[in-house]
């Protein structure tokens, strides 16, 4: 067995995984609330990858070296998918809290389709190429074939967004509210939190999430169309229901589980069926543990 | 008497939450059986056990529909339960809100009834007359329920009470022999309350179809009742004659704090 | 109009100005590193978004107001559903869209046959998803997969063993049936949303199979000299073989017409919108939930396959790339913007879809940014389409109430309307 070979593909699954993660988090924290699967949310990280390429294109132009524009970069990025997050809900969804629920899911669909000609019309559809921003590290120099630089930032970046995260909705008081919210909306009504504001704040962290996985991502392949987001959408949303969704330590496990089936499968398997495998996936998943590794499966109350 | 429906030990547990607890009932034959406890004793928990709805933990249910044999039916889906004859009515109506009155009631006499596809299609005379004595006999149903002059609203636009007495009208037309109802006076007037009191007696004396009703109203629950049992915190705690339940303490206690008006 | 609702205006105008800015007027080259800055897009979205912000409001408050007036009437019958039930109307209307109909293949250039027949193709497969999203509730992403079953049955067959398009057409159709049992046995479980996805999922799979599956499907490039629909041996000219086509397809559309109208008043399709209401009451009133919805998502799937071989017959060629996820995602917005369940809402939906971008150019382009659009909007402010589905109505004649024990007389089923 190539041990060498084997370690690549470990770490590159662990990068692809990071990044899913990212993203996996925000469909995993609006499903947990609102029950809604946010189809849109791959177009908010697409969005996320493009505002970075043109605010780095912009501030390179305006001749500020490297590690500035990345880091400029990425807080517009940031903000601009947090904004994006805000506008889809209160447009598509937050007029169908009282619908059945085929309709917010009908107008996710619609509003994902919507975005991507937006951008596609507004820019371009050919692919662009991505400013590699990620500086590359010395230090790396000796196991530089086996993982590169920038890999090793996109999996500390998600480690430490996670545990962030992960603190923010232990400890503060919207994140308090946002699970009491997950749990028993009426309920959380009852006694004084404003699900209004939750629901708002829980697309903006969302979103966020999703730009920082396409600025990562982005400058790590080195190039961005409008389709993007919609194959990572689908792939994010498998890894949030492989992990159980609802629960963000899932939607990282889950992440990372997908981001190993494809390594592995596209190196010892083929490559041509790179989606298929993750695609594949999913469906077993849903029929087989509809609930995921993380959920428990629970009675639908009557 | 012959029972009809035999529970024994039902348990169901939602993770850490015990909502039945060893549940003992039985309903006979003929008998207007009433199912009372405070808010979150269990009662609707049962119903949905029962049914088919949740799969209970542990325990038996047992039917023995009239004429036919004494069968176990806990684990069948809900659609089986109804086919062999206990049907049922929601706590929160559960009407189908863009279909209309009478398409409510066909509805319940789908399990009873056979055409397919190829039938629908080519609507031969077979399915014709199955099409023509679905409309005959949900219409008469609706006329025994007082609801005839809506047969061609959208269910979602009638009143509240006359809802509740479309979700019994579309149990009745799968053909049960038992009919268990969820709160079938909740949010309807005296008048309303008295209505549906005389139309439940119709219902068993002129159909011959037994019923177990979860009810708060006790002034109904007194007056109807053949029997009543007593559940809190899953726990079936008494049972007996409306004048039995009455004046057992241990009801009373159970009670303390909401009131028996009867 | 308050000045309140002005300054409200002002600020989401300002929102979406500085929302859009990076993306609407930045545009970058970085191959040859040139930025442009496109300021009149600037100008235009606050604008628009100034404008849009009213109509919304408007829309808003009428829909708040509507709620409020169905409550209290419910025999408000809009205008549309009223001509259509007035034979006064309906009768010679029908009569004039028959003699255009068929007038049309001669009056107009085989061009606008071509058109009009790919119109008369998503008619069907709006049909076709209208069984499954419409009537039974089951959002299904993946429908085009079907289409590509049946197109791919045709192609194949004919390439490998010369078989023809009227042998093909019930194969096609079985194949769809097929795979729709196939799949939808074990995903009809599923929760709707669930239900969605993994459609989608399929749909994925098959496309990417076949675009990477050479020795099977040939790839990406696809196949090519399908042959057209035979007529008795009769070789067509061009011209002539789009009229056929046409007229083939008007069939096509008529029966599926026919059947999905028989089937929406008939004890299955009674039990697919009960099933689309309430799942729980439905299986409480005994109604079989999996077996109920897999003969929908069945027959829909076989209505897919049938138009695919139609589709492959039609364009003499084909490759997977027809049949993306957009091609779904167009068929789910007829239904959507049509109607869920209404069958001449999804014509005029089709029409109106395919039409409209065929002949105003300029609309082509941002055809689907429309179809998006019209998904949420319609979501919003109009769930049930453009023209929504009406339940059929019974007369019953002695109408007594309560405690009848006996009556003879008994109604005539006289459907007042049907056409919904
Ligand atoms: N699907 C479920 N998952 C978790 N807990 C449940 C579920 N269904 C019911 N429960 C819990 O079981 C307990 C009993 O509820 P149930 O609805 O049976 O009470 P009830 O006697 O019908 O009350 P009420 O008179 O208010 O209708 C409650 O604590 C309820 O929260
Ligand atoms: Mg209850």
């Amino acid at each position: 067995m190539d041990w060498e070979y084997f370690f690549e593909l470990l770490l590159g699954g662990l990068t692809r995984g990071s990044i899913y993660a990212l993203i996996a988090l925000g469909y995993t924290m609006v499903y947990g609330i609102i029950e809604l699967i946010n189809f849109a949310h791959g177009e908010i990280y697409m969005i996320g990858a493009f505002t970075a390429l043109i605010a780095a294109n912009v501030l390179t132009m305006l001749g500020m070296n490297e590690l500035a524009v990345l880091v400029l970069a990425s807080v517009v990025a940031i903000l601009y998918s947090a904004a994006y997050g805000f506008t889809v809900e209160k447009i598509a969804y937050k007029p169908l809290r009282q619908a059945p629920r085929l309709s917010p899911l009908i107008s996710a669909i619609g509003m994902s389709i919507f975005l991507q000609n937006y951008v596609l019309l507004a820019q371009t559809s050919d692919f662009l190429p991505f400013p590699s921003l990620i500086p590359e590290l010395e230090f790396m120099e000796p196991i530089a074939h086996i993982i590169s630089s920038a890999e090793v930032i996109i999996i500390l970046t998600t480690a430490v967004v996670m545990i962030l995260l992960t603190l923010l909705i232990k400890y503060t008081r919207i994140g308090k509210a946002m699970r009491a919210t997950a749990q028993d909306r009426s309920m959380a009504m009852l006694v004084g939190v404003n699900v209004n504001r939750v629901i708002s704040t829980t697309f903006v962290i969302g979103s966020a999430l999703a730009a920082v996985g396409g600025v990562l991502i982005a400058s790590h392949i080195g190039m961005i169309n409008f389709y993007i987001g919609f194959i990572a959408g689908i792939k994010a949303f498998t890894a949030a229901v492989l992990g159980g969704i609802g629960s963000i330590p899932g939607a990282v496990l889950g992440g990372m589980v997908l981001g190993w089936t494809e390594s592995f499968a596209t190196g010892y398997v083929s490559s041509d069926y790179e989606d298929v495998f993750a695609f594949a996936l999913l469906v077993i998943i849903l029929i087989f543990r509809p609930a995921g590794i993380l959920g428990r499966s629970t009675t639908q109350k009557v | 008497m012959e029972p009809i429906l035999e529970v024994k030990d039902l348990t169901m547990d939602f993770g850490g939450l015990r909502a039945l607890d060893h549940l003992d009932l039985e309903i006979d034959r003929g008998e207007i059986a009433a199912l009372i406890g405070p808010n979150g004793a269990g009662k609707t928990t049962f119903f949905n056990c029962i049914t088919g709805i949740y799969i209970p933990t542990r325990g038996d249910v047992v039917i023995s529909p009239p004429g036919k044999k004494r069968e176990r039916i806990n684990g069948l889906k809900p659609n089986h339960v109804t086919e062999r004859g206990m049907a049922r009515t929601f706590q929160n109506i559960r009407l189908f809100p863009s279909m209309t009155v009478l398409e409510n009631v066909m509805i319940g006499r789908h399990c009873r009834t056979r055409s397919g596809i190829a039938g629908a299609v080519f609507r031969g005379p077979g399915t014709r007359e199955e099409e023509q004595a679905v409309v005959d006999k949900s219409y008469e149903i609706l006329e025994k329920m007082g609801l005839s002059r809506f047969v061609n609203e959208l269910a979602r636009n009638l009143p509240y009470g006359a809802q509740r007495r479309l979700e019994i009208a579309r149990a009745m037309a799968t053909e049960p022999f038992l009919i268990l109802l969820d709160e079938p006076a909740a949010g309807m007037n005296p008048q309303e309350t008295y209505e549906l009191d005389q139309l439940i007696l119709r219902i068993r004396d002129e159909e011959g179809i037994s019923l177990l009703l979860i009810e708060h109203d006790m002034q109904l629950v007194m007056s109807l009742s053949d029997r009543i049992f007593v559940m809190d915190y899953g726990k079936k705690i008494a049972q007996g004659t409306p004048e039995e339940i009455k004046n057992n303490p241990v009801v009373i206690k159970a009670y303390l704090g909401e009131e028996i008006d009867a | 109009m308050k000045i309140q609702d002005i300054k409200e205006s002002f600020f989401i105008a300002a929102w979406f100005i500085l929302l859009t800015f990076p993306i609407m007027v930045i545009q970058v080259n970085p191959i040859e590193n040139i930025i442009e800055w496109r300021w009149w897009n600037l100008i235009l979205v606050g604008a628009g978004s100034f404008m849009l912000s009213f109509v919304w409001r408007y829309l808003m408050n009428r829909k708040a107001g509507q709620k409020r007036k169905e409550s209290e009437d419910a025999e408000d019958i809009p205008l549309t559903q009223r001509l259509l039930r007035n034979p006064r109307f309906f009768v010679p209307a029908l009569i004039v869209l028959g003699v255009f109909v068929f007038a049309f293949p001669f009056l107009f250039s085989a061009y606008q046959i071509n058109i009009m027949t790919t119109a008369l193709i998503y008619v069907v497969l709006g049909l076709g998803l209208n069984i499954v999203v419409g009537l039974a509730g089951l959002l299904d992403l993946g429908y085009v997969a079907f289409y590509a079953v049946g197109a791919y049955s045709y192609a194949l067959l004919n390439h490998h063993f010369g078989l023809g398009f009227w042998t093909v057409l019930p194969v096609g159709a079985f194949m769809g049936a097929m795979f729709g049992v196939l799949l939808g046995f074990p995903v009809l479980r599923l929760r709707g949303d669930y239900l969605a996805i993994v459609t989608l999922g399929f749909g994925e799979i098959i496309r990417l199979i076949l675009e990477n599956w050479n020795a099977f499907s040939f790839g990406p490039s696809g196949i090519a000299n399908i042959p057209r629909p035979g007529f008795f041996g009769v070789d067509f000219s061009l011209e002539a073989s789009s009229r056929y086509l046409y007229f083939l397809m008007i069939a096509m559309a008529l029966f599926t017409i026919f059947v999905v109208n028989r089937l929406q008043n008939s004890r299955i399709g009674r039990a697919w919108i009960a099933l689309r209401e309430d799942e729980i009451a439905c299986q409480a009133m005994g109604i079989d939930k999996t077996k109920t919805k897999l003969t929908a998502f069945a027959l829909g799937a076989t209505w897919a396959g049938m138009v695919g071989v139609m589709f492959a017959a039609k364009t003499t060629f084909i490759n997977p790339a027809s049949f993306t996820f957009l091609e779904s995602a167009i068929i789910l917005s007829i239904v959507v913007l049509g109607g869920m369940g209404s069958i001449v809402g999804v014509i005029i939906g089709a029409l109106v879809l395919i039409l409209l971008p065929e002949y105003l150019r300029a609309f082509s382009e941002y055809r689907m940014l429309l179809f998006g659009a019209i998904m949420v909007i319609m979501m919003v402010f109009r769930p049930q389409g453009i023209i929504s589905g009406v339940r059929r109505t019974y007369q019953f004649k002695g109408k007594g109430d309560k405690a009848v024990k006996t009556r003879e007389t008994v109604k005539q089923p006289a459907p007042t309307t049907d056409h919904s």
